[in-house]
C-alpha cells in the first residue's frame, strides 16, 4: 500500500498503523511541542494524544488510524501557523 | 520540635502567596504540602476582577493590582497573559447588566470600555452573529497557577526563611502540627490553607466541594484573543443547588483553548460526567459554533471549595487563637490569593491590612465560634 509522509512516498502493509508507519521514517517523530521538541507516540492507544498528526487536513492519533491506499499524512500538527489542523 | 514563626499547611496557589506575604514582612515560614491535588491545579488560572459584591470586588481588584506588579517578574512557564476579558451581552437585558457592571468597575478605577455589537464582532470575529455587545476589562489576564504558586515559594525563600516540607498534616493543636509518620512541628502561628482538604484538619468549617469540568483543545493560535465569559454566569455561578453550565473560553498562550464551566454540589466523585460535559459544550458551541471542527485532547475535573456566602474565609479562628485560615476561595482563588496572603500577613504581624478585613473574617460563621 502507498502512502504519502510530508511528502515523501512510502509503502506499507495494509494494515499498518499510521504511528507504525511514522517509526519507519526518519527521524519516526510526529508532532512538535510548544517548545519545539520533537514528540513521539507514548502510549499506543489513544489517551496520552502526543502522536497527532495530520490527514487531509483533520488531525487524528496515528496509533488509532490505520493506514488507507494514497494517505497523505503531515506531522506539522501544532506548528502549522494560523490553525493547527489547517 | 521544629519552630518556625509561622507553618503554612498546604502549597496551592493561597499558601504559596501567604508563604510568599509571610516572608516579605520578615517572618519565618515553613511550608507543609501533601501533595494532595486541588483547585489551583484543575483550574483555568483566570485572573478576573469579580463585583457581585463590594467586597468580593475589594478582594479581587486589590489582588488584580498585585499581579500587575508581579507580571513583570514573573518567569515565562507561568504563561502570564494580560488577554483581558470580554463579558459578553447576549441580548438587551444582558446588555444593560454589562452597562451596570461597567459602572461598578468604573467607580473602583476599573479600567473598562463597552464594545457594541460591531465592536465585538471585530474583537473576536469567531463568535456567532447576533450578540448584543461586551464588556471588556483591559487588566483581567491569566496565569499557569501550578507553575506560579512554585514561583510565589521561591519568591518567598529569595525574600527570607523558608523550609518546604512534602508531608501530610494530619492533626492540629495549638501551635503544633504532627504529620503522617508521627513527627511535630510547632510555629508561632499556623495558616490552613488547603482548600478543599481544609476540614479533616479543622472540622466544622463550612465549605462545601463544587464540582467543575474543564475541556483543552489542541493548538489553534488566533481563534480567540480574550478570555470570553457570558453575563449569564453571573447568574449561573451562583446557584446554590443542582447543576449549571456557562460558557467561559480562555485563549492559553500554547494556542489552545480551554473550554468551561459546569458547576455540581453534592458529589465528590472526580469522573468526568459525560451529561455535564455535553451541556458545557452545547453551551460553547452556541457562543462559538467553530469549536465543533477543533479537537480536545484531555478533560478533567476539579473541586471549588465553597463556602455558604461565596466569600473566603480569611483570619484568625475564633476558637482556636493561633490558627488562621486561608481557604474557601471556591472558583476566584488564583485571581485573590495576592490580596489574601497580604490581608493573612498584616494581621499575623501586626500590620495594618491594606483593605477592611472583616467581611472575609471566619466568626461570621456561627458554627465556628460556638463549638
Amino acid at each position: 500500500m502507498h502512502i504519502v509522509v510530508n511528502g515523501a512516498p512510502l509503502q506499507v502493509p495494509a494494515g499498518t498503523s499510521v504511528a507504525a508507519a511514522l517509526a519507519q521514517q526518519t527521524p519516526g517523530t510526529t508532532r512538535t511541542s510548544v517548545t519545539g521538541a520533537a514528540r513521539a507516540p507514548l502510549c499506543g492507544m489513544g489517551v496520552c494524544h502526543e502522536c497527532r498528526v495530520r490527514i487531509h487536513g483533520r488531525t487524528h492519533l496515528a496509533c488509532q488510524t490505520v493506514c488507507t491506499e494514497g494517505m497523505s499524512i503531515h506531522t506539522d500538527v501544532g506548528t502549522a501557523p494560523g490553525n493547527a489542523t489547517l | 520540635m521544629q519552630t518556625t514563626d509561622v507553618l503554612v499547611i498546604g502549597a496551592g496557589i493561597v499558601g504559596a502567596a501567604c508563604a510568599h506575604a509571610l516572608a516579605q514582612v520578615g517572618l519565618s515560614v515553613r511550608i507543609i504540602d501533601a501533595r494532595l491535588g486541588g483547585a489551583t491545579a484543575a483550574g483555568m488560572g483566570h485572573l478576573v476582577v469579580m463585583d457581585d459584591n463590594p467586597a468580593e470586588l475589594a478582594l479581587s481588584k486589590s489582588s488584580l493590582d498585585l499581579w500587575h506588579t508581579w507580571a513583570p517578574q514573573i518567569d515565562a512557564g507561568c504563561a502570564f497573559t494580560a488577554c483581558g476579558t470580554l463579558w459578553l451581552a447576549a441580548n438587551e437585558e444582558e446588555l444593560q447588566a454589562a452597562h451596570a457592571k461597567r459602572a461598578t468597575l468604573q467607580a473602583q478605577d476599573v479600567a473598562c470600555e463597552m464594545l457594541d455589537a460591531g465592536a465585538l464582532a471585530r474583537a473576536e470575529p469567531a463568535l456567532r452573529t447576533g450578540l448584543a455587545g461586551a464588556l471588556k476589562v483591559k487588566g483581567d489576564s491569566v496565569v499557569y497557577a501550578p507553575r506560579a504558586a512554585q514561583w510565589l515559594v521561591a519568591q518567598a525563600a529569595a525574600h527570607g526563611t523558608v523550609v518546604v516540607e512534602q508531608a501530610e498534616a494530619t492533626q492540629i493543636d495549638g501551635q503544633t502540627v504532627t504529620l503522617r509518620d508521627g513527627s511535630q512541628r510547632s510555629a508561632g502561628a499556623i495558616v490552613l490553607a488547603s482548600g478543599i482538604h481544609a476540614p479533616q484538619l479543622c472540622p466544622g468549617l463550612p465549605l462545601r466541594p463544587k464540582k467543575g469540568h474543564l475541556v483543552i483543545t489542541d493548538r489553534y493560535p488566533g481563534t480567540v484573543r480574550h478570555q470570553l465569559v457570558e453575563l449569564g454566569y453571573i447568574t449561573s455561578a451562583h446557584h446554590s443547588d443542582g447543576t449549571s453550565v456557562a460558557f467561559n473560553v480562555q485563549p492559553r498562550p500554547t494556542g489552545q483553548l480551554l473550554i468551561g464551566s459546569s458547576r455540581e454540589f453534592d458529589t465528590t466523585d472526580p469522573t468526568v460526567n459525560n451529561t455535564v460535559m455535553a451541556r458545557m459544550l452545547q453551551r460553547a458551541l452556541d457562543y462559538l459554533p467553530g469549536l465543533a471542527d477543533l479537537n480536545a485532547i484531555r478533560t478533567w475535573t476539579g473541586f471549588r471549595a465553597a463556602t455558604p456566602d461565596s466569600l473566603p474565609l480569611i483570619g484568625g479562628h475564633p476558637e482556636h487563637p493561633h490558627l488562621w485560615l486561608a481557604v474557601g476561595h471556591e472558583g476566584l482563588g488564583v485571581t485573590t490569593a495576592p490580596a489574601t496572603a497580604q490581608l493573612l500577613a498584616a494581621q499575623i504581624s501586626g500590620g495594618t491590612p491594606a483593605i477592611n478585613p472583616a467581611p472575609y473574617a471566619p466568626a461570621r460563621f456561627a458554627g465556628l465560634s460556638t463549638p
